[in-house]
């Protein structure tokens, strides 16, 4: 039944955006979703896949809905929501063959800043993606038991503080949207970090975070920074084939094999910039989505724009000041400026970064410019002490035993 | 849907009693607390005395026992509340925002049990 997941996993966040909408109950709608689909893998086995799944999956789930409000055992005090349901399923039966899409307002609800990220993170994927809690769990090295739990308690914050299923006011819209790129952004960000010898369900997170993005800019298409965040995204990923070798080493930008690279997704990240840009609307997703595109569209890492790289960075420590951000800056800085310049304002960062592992990675670098492997090798060390991710650790590894067999 | 919008401050945070800065303090309470009332919003709301006139009390096993001070010794106190009546979270929480004491303190927004 390939073709039942490929409907499933395409139509779900829609129809649960539907149920959600019509019955006010983002659990009700999950179990009701889930006995329509139980139904339809009986019903369509022997009949056939119908005309229109979709609409088959909302009547379905609508009714199982129904039947299980009926069967509460607190039904009494049920019964007015579910007199005005029947009513509204009567009245709007016919309109179901074509599937309004609500999705907008399910992920303004599962990004809600009245919830944690890690729970948005959580219910986007769940609610939207259609992803199994077994799924996000393994994504997240959690066990299925914590992840349902975090669910759970998300439904329930919902429901119970009165997060209500609508979309944000107009003078909030900004802010709340800025969390959606933000929880979409985590998602991606989380596959991306991923070490190459985890789980591959975890690399499927970037897919999963552009279908969201891509979702969210159909739904709201005048959005440039959400433009710039699937620009970014698009960018990113277009790399991914190039980040690890055979044995899954992590492979720095400089040494990474840019044939590799996916120019048919550089092509469309470019040109999804370029349509941001234009709204003359700035903000932090378009500039770090225009700083990776500098890096896709170089054609050598000797050949990277650095100038361009060192403003933005500028333009973006405007929008968002941030101790990470002047790091990364200034390891741009370091190809067109004196290395002892760049290692005076360096160091200036260290009080901020003194658990980041890339700061000691930056100054290494410096370091072995400036002739100094010595002191660069006490740096890597240090990084090495705070590095939590065992494919960027053997990375490091590895350019200790450069520094001690003197190539570099 | 009912919510209490409980505030808390730490005690030498924000306006001192008696500096013009605390009398723009009580004008601006005066003035959102009418606005919730405008809105139709405002079930109550006070003010309380401060920490220092906090009795706590317990019974175990019948017993009373009988502590001068505040539930829990924390550097934040709880210093007043409003119960609304709003729509949803996001009407709530626009207007605990509009709470004077939200510079300096914080306010922590939970609906009330509905039985």
């Amino acid at each position: 039944m390939n073709s039942f997941n490929s409907i499933i996993k395409k139509d779900w966040g829609r129809i649960i955006a539907l149920l959600s909408n019509y019955l006010h109950d983002l659990d009700l709608a999950e179990d009701a979703m889930q006995d329509a689909l139980e139904s339809a893998l009986i019903h369509w086995r022997k009949n056939g896949i119908p005309k229109n799944p979709q609409a088959w999956l909302l009547t379905t789930a609508k009714h199982k809905a129904l039947d299980k409000i009926r069967r509460a055992r607190n039904f009494e005090s049920k019964k007015k929501d579910y007199l005005r349901l029947l009513q509204l399923n009567e009245s709007n039966n016919k309109e179901d063959f074509f599937i309004a899409d609500e999705r907008l307002r399910l992920i303004f609800t599962c990004c809600h800043p009245a919830l944690a990220k890690s729970t948005s993170v959580a219910l986007t994927l769940r609610l939207l993606g259609g992803l199994t809690t077994q799924e996000i769990a393994s994504a997240y090295l959690v066990s299925a038991q914590t992840m349902a739990q975090r669910i759970v308690r998300g439904k329930r914050k919902i429901k119970k503080a009165g997060i209500s299923y609508v979309l944000p006011e107009k003078d909030n819209f900004q802010l709340r949207l800025g969390r959606v790129l933000t929880v979409i952004y985590l998602i991606f960000n989380e596959g991306y970090c991923a070490a190459n010898n985890t789980k591959l369900i975890r690399q499927s997170l970037c897919v999963e975070a552009i279908r969201l993005g891509t979702i969210l800019l159909n739904l709201c298409p005048q959005e440039s920074e959400v433009k710039g965040l699937l620009s970014l995204l698009l960018l990113h990923d277009s790399r991914v084939k190039a980040r690890f070798n055979s044995q899954g080493d992590f492979i720095s930008l400089e040494k990474q094999d840019r044939s590799l690279w996916n120019k048919l997704q550089i092509k469309q990240g470019a040109e999804l910039l370029k349509s941001a840009l234009g709204q003359k609307s700035i903000g932090s997703y378009q500039i770090q989505a225009a700083i990776s595109a500098l890096h896709c569209q170089a054609s050598s890492f000797k050949k990277t724009d650095w100038h361009q790289i060192v403003l933005l960075y500028e333009e973006l420590l405007k929008i968002t000041p941030s101790s990470i951000i002047k790091l990364n800056q200034l390891m741009a800085k370091s190809h067109i400026a004196p290395a002892q310049d760049v290692l005076k304002e360096l160091n200036e960062l260290e009080e901020q970064l003194l658990k980041y592992h890339p700061f000691y990675v930056a100054k290494a670098e410096l370091l072995v410019t400036l002739k100094k492997p010595d002191e660069a090798y006490r740096q890597i060390k240090k990084a090495l002490r705070l590095c939590q991710n065992s494919t960027i650790k053997s990375h490091l590894e590895s350019k200790l035993k450069l520094f001690y067999s003197g190539i570099e | 849907m009912k919510y209490m919008a409980l505030i808390y401050s730490a005690e030498n945070a924000g306006p001192q009693y008696g500096t013009p800065e605390f009398k723009q303090m009580l004008a601006d309470y005066h003035s959102v607390t009418e606005l919730f009332e405008k809105d139709g919003v405002l079930i109550s709301g006070d003010g309380l005395q401060d920490v220092n006139t906090a009795t706590t009390i317990s019974v175990r096993n019948g017993k009373t026992e009988t502590i001068d001070g505040p539930f829990a010794e924390t550097k934040e106190q709880l210093g007043g509340y409003y119960l609304f009546d709003c729509d949803n979270l996001d009407q709530v929480l626009k207007y605990a925002a509009m709470i004077p004491t939200v510079k300096y303190g914080r306010v922590e927004v939970r609906p009330l049990m509905e039985y």
